[in-house]
């Protein structure tokens, strides 16, 4: 008789146990639909705002490169070809095609149809083959910086003249020269060749690309072997039940939770100012993100030289192995696979890092791309802060540009990350 | 693995060798976020059209530049900081006390600090009276020498010409510089127009410097953060709102915002460089002199920098919106500079 009272109540009781559990799975896809609408409106923001930067305006100009003009007497001398003044020549050319364009305003609005390094592409030119003097020359220059944005329709040209960028006279300029087949739009190859630059048509990722990747090399060198080290004698053989290597596991959970500015604050203050490191260089960048990466990659490894079966450490000493053949010859190399995903996840934490770069002068303006670890430089993330600060309206889709190059940086590490993991995971 | 042992000791000797900086070969300049966008064009230019190599430049405020710059004489210490304000008395202390005590100091320019808001809003005629009693947390009350917190909520309240609106200012925070100087220039100076506060400079200079630029905390005035192109962002979405930044961000974002008209004068270029508008401020930079020679490239990067091409009326500076000084200003600053006149604070 109990029996089937017991299956009574339950049967009572089901429909609300089955609305329970559908109600639960229903917060469950409701949450990840959230969490996933604003991944994509992040992506979609970015992705719209930035995708105009990979194309760059180039200008056809007729360059004739007089010597008189340039005041270059002497084709062999060297300096003098080095600083003539070829924005005269750039400035000529463009007076020839808009003859009568007068007044002071007028006159500098129409120099900056093309971008200042133009001057510099001829002085290039020139250097490599003097021969150029005296001779006319075709060059596609890139376009100053609010041409490109008119270019590419930010610019309306319904608003009232004193409302936008451009005037009137300067879409006369634009549009003789979109007649003549002068204006071209390119893929923005600058984008990825050239260091940063204050002109946005001419600013690069390149000195910031290479920072990253010197840092990163900085920080891979010393954190890799430092942190598998620790992890290795932590598990391996540090006495069981002490008291020290308590102390020990508990403070290097708690470092991976400290604030990264923390970091920043103790490179400064023992780096720089006790060993002297230069500032903004990827060494001490490399230094201080070690500190931060260390705890993380030791969680990692510990983790993963845990989960090596002991029948197979035994089996090693079983057959005469001392205990650092069978760490070397068996259970690290079956703990590779984890240790790598922990690093790789590591140094993408590092990759997007900025706080504890502040104190150590990396958020700079460094213009030239850096050949070494001791060459000043920034990285990635602090060159779209830099960008995202600038006034010229163009770098705000060079900086989502840069947030696309950085995010193709992070998916392609955790991608390494997940075929690293799928490739070489063994169960046992 | 083997490698490891190698890997950490070429580590630690890599650490243990100080005084890495022996033979530095690029000038490093440090300071103001308002000097920054004009250095940078000039180190930019500077490095391109000579044969040295870009001066790197960090952006650490003007007061943590100075601090940078006094901290030593050595070669390891920046050569150059950017400032948008004059040293400080007590920051040349510092460096004396460091031994710093050949210093140049370089006046580049104005900047205009513009209060603006959307285009959409009304356009506001605001005495710099009227921006001390909208912002300011103690205003004086109906007695003289009473102050009461502050009970304007519109700034029709303040000034009754003025639109229905509600008080809603978005500045910079106190760390910034542009934030010292729109309290010295535009708070104090409106505040100054209130006889018995301007008194009050004489007998109680701590209390008349509090009550002149602490700036209200009950949500009226809102710190935006460092990055002015936000607020130029906030405004367009709330038209109601105005916003205190650089000349430099309002030049460039014309077609979305406009200036409000400060004490009747219009905040425009020729206007803040003739010096009618009100709330402009000059900009400078300091040289280490003792660098000069052992860091390559100082001389001719001063050079370049106090050139007309630069710094003229028609230079590329004032293309990205520095307000240049008068010529005879000019020749006399470049002049001193070229020769690297040594710092003296009582002459100015």
């Amino acid at each position: 008789m109990s029996n089937s009272n017991s299956t009574e109540i339950i049967r009572a009781g089901l429909k609300k146990r089955y609305a329970r559990e559908k109600r639960f799975r229903l917060f469950g896809i409701a949450s990840l639909m959230i969490s996933f609408a604003f991944l994509l409106v992040l992506l979609f923001t970015i992705v719209s705002k930035g995708w105009p930067a990979f194309q760059q305006t180039y200008v056809k100009l007729d360059i004739v490169l007089d010597e008189t003009v340039l005041k270059v007497n002497n084709k062999s001398d060297e300096d003098a070809l080095f600083s003539a003044n070829y924005q005269k020549v750039v400035r000529e050319s463009l007076n020839k095609m808009f003859p009568g364009v007068k007044g002071r305003k007028q006159k500098r609005d129409l120099k900056n149809i093309v971008s200042n390094s133009a001057a510099y592409t001829i002085r290039d030119d020139v250097l490599e083959n003097p021969d150029l003097l005296g001779t006319k020359q075709t060059y596609w220059f890139l376009a100053k910086d609010d041409i490109d944005v008119f270019m590419k329709g930010k610019i309306d040209r319904d608003l009232p003249e004193d409302e936008r960028r451009l005037k009137d006279y300067q879409f006369e300029w634009i549009d003789k020269l979109i007649e003549e087949d002068r204006l071209e739009k390119r893929f923005n190859t600058v984008l990825f060749t050239n260091g940063d630059s204050r002109e946005p048509e001419q600013a690069g990722m390149k000195g910031a690309i290479m920072g990253s990747l010197f840092t990163m090399l900085v920080t891979l060198m010393l954190s890799f072997p430092i942190a598998v080290a620790a992890a290795a004698y932590l598990e391996e053989f540090a006495p069981q039940n002490n008291k020290w290597v308590d102390i020990i596991e508990i403070n290097i959970n708690n470092l991976a939770a400290v604030p990264s500015i923390v970091f920043g604050l103790l490179g400064l203050a023992v780096y720089i100012n006790y060993f002297g490191v230069p500032r903004s260089t990827p060494l001490i960048g490399g230094l201080v993100l070690t500190l931060m990466t260390l705890p993380t990659i030791i969680i990692a490894s510990r983790a993963a030289i845990k989960s090596v079966p002991p029948s197979i450490k035994e089996a090693a000493i079983g057959l005469g192995a001392s205990r650092i053949q069978t760490l070397f010859q068996h259970t690290l190399p079956l703990a590779m696979p984890g240790i790598l995903t922990g690093t790789i996840i590591g140094m993408a934490q590092a990759l997007g890092e900025t706080a504890p770069l502040l104190m150590i002068g990396m958020i700079a303006f460094v213009a030239e791309v850096p050949t070494g670890v001791l060459d000043p430089s920034t990285v990635m993330p602090v060159q779209i802060y830099l960008w995202s600060d600038s006034p010229e309206r163009a770098f705000t889709e060079r900086t989502s540009a840069a947030i696309m190059v950085l995010l193709g940086f992070l998916v392609a590490m955790n991608l390494i990350a997940i075929m690293l993991r799928k490739k070489f995971e063994r169960r046992w | 693995m083997k490698k490891l042992p190698i890997l950490l000791g070429a580590a630690l000797s890599l650490l243990s060798t100080s005084n890495f900086a022996a033979g530095r070969d690029y000038i490093e300049i440090v300071g103001s976020s308002t000097v920054y966008p004009f250095a940078t064009v000039v180190a930019e230019t500077f490095g391109k059209k000579t044969k040295f190599k870009t001066p790197k430049i960090e952006s650490t405020g003007s007061g943590g530049g100075l601090k940078l710059f006094c901290s030593g004489n050595g070669i390891d210490t920046p050569d150059i900081t950017n400032s948008s304000r004059r040293i400080k008395q007590s920051e040349v202390d510092l460096c004396e006390k460091n031994g710093v005590s050949n210093i140049t100091e370089v006046q580049v320019g104005f900047d205009g600090i513009a209060i603006a808001n959307s285009k959409k809003g009304p356009t506001f005629d605001l005495s710099l009276k009227d921006v001390f009693l909208a912002l300011a947390k103690e205003v004086p009350g109906e007695k003289e020498g009473e102050l009461i917190a502050n009970p304007y909520k519109t700034w029709k309240d303040v000034n009754s010409s003025l639109p229905d609106i509600k008080i809603e200012v978005l500045g910079p925070p106190p760390t910034s510089g542009t934030r010292d100087a729109f309290a010295e220039l535009a708070l104090e100076g409106g505040c100054k127009k209130i006889d018995w506060i301007k008194a009050m400079k004489k007998t109680d200079k701590n209390k008349y410097k509090e009550v002149c630029h602490t700036v209200r905390e009950d949500g009226a005035f809102i710190e935006a953060g460092e990055n002015d192109n936000l607020i130029v962002q906030k405004l367009v979405s709330n038209k109601d709102a105005l916003g205190v930044f650089g000349y430099s961000f309002l030049d460039q974002n014309s077609d979305k915002v406009k200036g409000a008209i400060v004490d009747g004068v219009e905040i425009s270029f020729e206007n803040i460089a003739d010096g009618k508008y009100a709330v402009s401020r000059p900009l400078y930079f300091y040289v280490k002199g003792d660098h000069v020679g052992k860091v390559p490239g100082i001389a001719e990067f001063l050079a370049e920098f106090t050139s007309e091409d630069a710094w003229g009326d028609d230079g590329y500076l004032t293309e990205k919106g520095l307000i240049p000084l008068s010529e005879e200003k000019r020749e006399e600053v470049g002049s001193a500079a070229r020769e690297l006149k040594v710092l003296s604070l009582d002459a100015s």
